[in-house]
């Protein structure tokens, strides 16, 4: 594991983009008034004349985004996750994810972890939302570095990209020799007592909610799910078979996240107790982000709990 | 334009009309009114003003067609079908299981088509980021997108509008098809849009007004919306909806319903005594 320098994923977006625009000149980044937040400002900074804000028109930004993707580029759109799959989903949905269009959704702000701005800014469905829809890819990186992997792959990708990050920064979890792939997960710790799958945020609570339950003599197989469509079957079913129990963590909703993805998943292939730990079916609320991820049970000490419920119900 | 080729475009328009009678009635469903109305502008910017080769629909230096008002498709298949995208015959598919055509136009699916448009709105934005993408590689290519009157009260469409503005993207056109009429009523009595003229004025557009059923308006119209000054072009069309169908027009009843057998046969007869007409044809019976 890499040094422990912190960086938010919003940061690595912004960063990625700025290098991926020299190496790649179809690439065009649009922004809804958020450029300093979002961080594609990195990018407005270093090629000014393929940046292009839409103000605080999102429906909009969509459309123009899929209309530049007709004509040959790579279109990024950007704001944060509440507007991007909130207010303008069905614009993804009929706009570019109909046409199969090549557009990237750089969405930030995702989460409870947005904090102090409270429930009206804190997008817990974004994932439900987007895995709606056909075609579309989502992915949640876990740190800066696997951020800026998952920007590159998604530029190599031919069509939608959902990319979600977040305003916190996070521990690195990964160095430069981290190979990624989209729709691949990762297994980050061995073991065959439970499984914890883990997105995002949740992946660094995981790791240490494994070190807790490695005290008491439970060994957590731990997984990285950065890619929550197409999910990776294959770890997931394998997981499920040789640890027959799982808890899912992710800061997003229970309902329609990944928690939701891998219940669906394996009741068709290999049904084992599935435990979500995320944002319960409730909204938000103002607060310091460190603090309302563990006021929401998005914390370590919860994933904990939750395994050695998951243990308890299996057969 | 002289005589010859307005009666030329007044026949292709004709024809396109009855083509889109065909589609609507075999599909039993879909949208003739706002087709009817938009059909002559159709039939104009496929075969006067537009660059496109039907041959090679993906060819990059092409102007772009966005319909915008997804719902008139029968209109656009019809006049892409006579331009010569794809068979005639094929117009009998319309919103049949396994067609090209689909109730709204596909890109993926039918040949022509260069947005994918249904949900109002929509259509406007992608034409703006078309209009920029063109912009952006320096490419000289004209983006046109037809909206409806009804469809102006989508509040996108003015996030659009004040996009291309602002962007000063001047080889953008909308036009604005301007029959007047929604599902429930006229627009007016609905939620008025207007002065549409004015709004789009506010917004930093040109603004032209002409007749949707007159060529040679049409022609002087875009060959102003040509003339570059940086700001786009709004070209707001007073049009009759089912024009062309004696028994359509001015109804609001034949915005979304298919005619039956005897609707139909009436409707193609006066289709056919006027392009016999236009043809010079001596009409039979």
């Amino acid at each position: 594991m890499a040094d422990m320098i912190k960086m938010a994923t919003r940061d690595a977006y912004g960063k990625a983009l700025a290098e991926l625009g020299a190496v790649n000149d179809k690439v065009v980044v649009l922004d809804t008034d958020l450029a300093a937040a979002t961080k594609t400002a990195m990018f407005r900074k270093a090629f000014p004349e393929r940046f292009f804000n839409c103000g605080i028109a999102e429906a909009n930004l969509m459309g123009v985004a899929a209309g530049l993707a007709t004509m040959g580029y790579t279109a990024f759109a950007s704001s944060f996750a509440m507007f991007a799959a909130g207010r303008a989903f069905e614009q993804v949905r009929n706009t570019i994810g109909y046409p199969g269009l090549n557009v990237k959704i750089g969405a930030t702000h995702a989460g409870i972890s947005v904090g102090e701005d409270g429930a009206s800014h804190q997008c817990n469905e974004d994932i439900a939302l987007m895995r709606t829809i056909p075609g579309m890819t989502i992915v949640n990186p876990a740190d800066a570095i696997e951020a800026r992997a998952a920007v590159f792959a998604a530029a190599r990708l031919d069509g939608p990209v959902y990319l979600r990050f977040g305003r916190l920064a996070l521990p690195a979890l990964f160095d430069e020799s981290y190979a990624f792939e989209i729709g691949r997960g990762v297994t980050l710790r061995g073991g065959n007592d439970l499984t914890i799958a883990a997105t995002g945020l949740l992946v660094h609570e995981a790791l240490i909610a494994a070190e807790q339950l490695a005290n008491e003599g439970i060994r957590a197989r731990v997984l990285n799910i950065h890619t929550i469509k197409p999910l990776d079957l294959e770890i997931l079913t394998n997981a499920a078979s040789e640890t027959g129990a799982i808890v899912t963590a992710e800061e997003h909703s229970v309902v329609g996240g990944l928690g939701g993805a891998v219940a669906e998943a394996l009741s068709a292939t290999l049904p084992v107790p599935v435990l979500r730990v995320g944002v319960e079916d409730r909204f938000g609320a103002s607060g310091p982000a460190v603090e309302m991820l563990r006021v929401y049970g998005l914390c370590a000490e919860n994933i904990a709990a939750k395994a050695k419920m998951a243990m308890a119900m299996k057969r | 334009m002289d005589q010859s080729r307005k009666l030329e475009l007044k026949r292709l328009a004709c024809r396109a009309r009855m083509g889109i009678v065909e589609g609507v009635y075999q599909a039993k469903s879909g949208h003739p009114g706002g087709s009817l109305s938009a059909v002559d502008l159709l039939t104009y910017l496929y075969f006067e003003r537009m660059r496109v080769d039907p041959a090679n629909p993906k060819w990059e230096d092409r102007d772009r067609f966005v319909l915008s008002k997804g719902h008139a498709a029968p209109a656009l298949y019809a006049v892409l079908a006579l331009r010569g995208f794809f068979p005639e015959e094929e117009l009998k598919t319309l919103r049949k299981n396994g067609s090209r055509l689909q109730g709204h136009p596909s890109m993926r699916l039918c040949p022509g088509v260069d947005m994918s448009t249904g949900s109002l709105g929509q259509g406007f934005s992608a034409a703006g980021g078309m209009a920029l993408g063109a912009k952006l590689a320096g490419r000289d290519i004209t983006t046109y997108a037809l909206l409806g009157d009804g469809e102006i009260q989508e509040g996108q469409v003015w996030e659009a509008a004040m996009f291309a503005a602002a962007k000063g993207l001047d080889r953008l056109v909308a036009i604005v098809d301007n029959n007047d009429l929604q599902i429930d009523g006229t627009v007016g009595e609905v939620n008025s849009p207007y002065p549409i003229n004015e709004k789009f004025a506010a917004f930093g557009w040109n603004v032209l007004e002409i007749c949707a059923h007159c060529f040679t308006e049409m022609e002087e119209a875009f060959r102003r919306a040509s003339e570059r000054n940086g700001k786009p072009t709004a070209i707001i069309m007073k049009s009759v909806k089912g024009k062309g169908v004696s028994f359509m027009e001015n109804q609001v009843g034949w915005h979304g319903v298919a005619p039956n057998a005897e609707q139909y046969a009436q409707a193609m007869a006066e289709l056919e005594a006027r392009l016999a007409e236009l043809e010079g044809r001596a009409q039979n019976g």
